[in-house]
């Protein structure tokens, strides 16, 4: 994303509104100006503001007469008042921070829609976690922080040592270059993103072993970590199985996605599979 | 993970935060699912929803890319449901944002009579989607928990700025805006009401709980966290 210097009138407002804080008045040019190297191509700046087209020689010369007396005017703070906000092509590897960061636009990398997949969201007609199993999703870099691949790239060789299935059609898994070592291509490590989701499937057995796992890891990363855990429910729609073993772990189970079992088969196509691609045995 | 599972609070903060959320599934349930999920945010309006949400165009309240000047006096903030729906074009996810567990169960018990055969998941507390699906009849199929946050939590604001930026779970919701709408709040510059309508246009896929942030912004007024 860049700004056009000749547009921008310096008022600030865009400063406020990136999720990685990348944007800031050059004290130099006096115009609002995108880090690059930070800025995750999440578009929010683009997308999430409104846009004027004023003129910007007039809004300039305003705001210099409202400075001098000392005035402030008061206007909406999630407007671009001249329409600055300008994408540039994208090419890879940089293309892949988009991908991973702004949730509008599909996977131009991967050709999967989101930063995930749908988890135990479609459990219900797509079977992925069944009793006796546990899907993690590990997320690195929301809310606001952001992660680098490198950062990623150590979280999936030591999941991988420890013989973890990566779910199949998720994005970091279509980026890996040996799925068994859980190593991702290589272009991509300078790029950072807005935040990435790594899915895997073990036995319920394994679930503290995994929860412990992603423990260490936080230790070798500088991000923050959110995990969801899915889980099969039992008949009555109970699950007394891995609730217990968080709670012993000591999460509060505060907030859950419940799948309400409304879902069927409905399409009179039948799917290629969709199994998870194995890192390989157990160590 | 499902952005609304980033939602940060105790299960108490989530008492006005539902979220009905139908997807289907490529290959499985998604021949025909486009007038479906149309169907579903329709269905939604009639029980007061707070916000209406399609994943690839965004919510009931949206930015605009030729905003008139006097928008800085007499800006619209109301929820545009129609629009939504109308608009709602390709597959994705489709949501309904609720205040109240009441208007939760009675949609999700309509949604569940029409029997369209999509997905259906509610994201709240855990206790408040058992009483959703209790109240309708239906076992729990799947669970999907959030943990919270973890790892460098040093890099994270304070916890009034979380609650309103983690409503917008792809992170479009900047913490530094978060802030600033509670100072604007603070400061007397913006109503609470207001200062949510700034939060929620960014919200890409139109689960942020206007509502909810009503109040959290009210509650940061004399006490930031």
């Amino acid at each position: 994303m860049k700004i056009n210097p000749k547009k921008c009138v310096a008022c600030g407002n865009c400063t406020y509104v990136c999720p990685m804080g990348a944007i800031y008045i050059d004290p130099v040019i006096k115009r609002a100006t995108v880090n690059s190297a930070e800025c995750v191509e999440c578009y929010a700046c683009y997308n999430g503001m409104s846009q004027e087209k004023l003129n910007p020689v007039m809004v300039r010369t305003m705001r210099k007469v409202f400075q001098l007396l000392r005035l402030r005017f008061d206007p909406e703070p999630d407007v671009c008042p001249t329409s600055a906000f300008e994408p540039d092509a994208l090419v890879w590897p940089r293309i892949v921070r988009r991908a991973f960061s702004d949730p509008r636009v599909p996977h131009e990398s991967t050709g999967i829609e989101g930063r995930g997949t749908e988890e135990v969201k479609t459990n219900d007609v797509s079977g992925r976690v069944v009793v006796g199993e546990v899907g993690f999703t590990i997320e690195f870099g929301r809310p606001g922080v952001g992660v680098w691949f490198r950062d990623i790239q150590k979280a999936c060789w030591t999941l991988a040592k420890a013989g973890v299935s990566f779910e199949k059609k998720n994005p970091i898994t279509s980026l890996m270059t040996d799925v068994s070592a859980g190593t991702i291509n290589a272009e991509v490590m300078g790029e950072k993103l807005m935040s990435a989701i790594i899915e895997i499937k073990v036995a319920v057995e394994r679930t503290e072993e995994i929860v412990r796992l992603v423990w260490a890891i936080e230790k070798e990363i500088d991000t923050v970590v959110v995990l969801g855990v899915g889980t099969r429910c039992d008949e009555q729609g109970e699950d007394t199985v891995v609730a217990p073993i968080l709670e012993r772990l000591g999460y509060k189970l505060h907030r859950a996605k419940t799948n309400t079992g409304l879902g069927r088969i409905t399409n009179t196509t039948k799917e290629k599979s969709n199994e998870p691609v194995s890192a390989g045995a157990p160590k | 993970m499902t952005n609304t599972l980033h939602r940060t609070g105790d299960a108490d903060s989530f008492k006005d935060d539902y979220i009905v959320f139908a997807i289907a599934s490529r290959g499985k349930n998604d021949e025909g699912a486009l007038e479906k999920l149309q169907k579903f945010l329709r269905m939604a309006i009639p029980f007061s929803p707070v916000n209406l949400g399609d994943a690839r165009n965004g919510g009931s309240l949206r930015p605009s890319k030729d905003l008139g000047p006097s928008a800085h006096w007499n800006r619209d903030i109301s929820p545009d449901f129609e629009a939504v729906v109308e608009g709602f074009t390709h597959i994705t996810t489709a949501a309904a944002v609720f205040d109240n567990r009441v208007a939760a169960e009675d949609f999700f018990k309509t949604v569940k009579e029409a029997d369209m055969g999509l997905s259906v998941n509610i994201s709240t507390s855990v206790d408040g989607a058992e009483q959703c699906c209790h109240h309708a009849g239906v076992p729990r199929h799947s669970v999907g928990y959030s943990l919270g946050f973890e790892g460098k939590t040093e890099l994270l604001p304070n916890s009034h700025v979380l609650l309103l930026s983690t409503m917008c779970g792809h992170g479009m919701v900047a913490n530094s805006l978060a802030k600033k709408m509670i100072d604007w709040v603070k400061e007397g510059r913006r109503t609470p009401e207001e200062a949510a309508s700034y939060l929620q246009r960014f919200c890409s896929c139109g689960v942020y709980n206007p509502s909810r942030a009503k109040r959290i912004l009210e509650d940061a007024r004399g006490t930031t966290k």
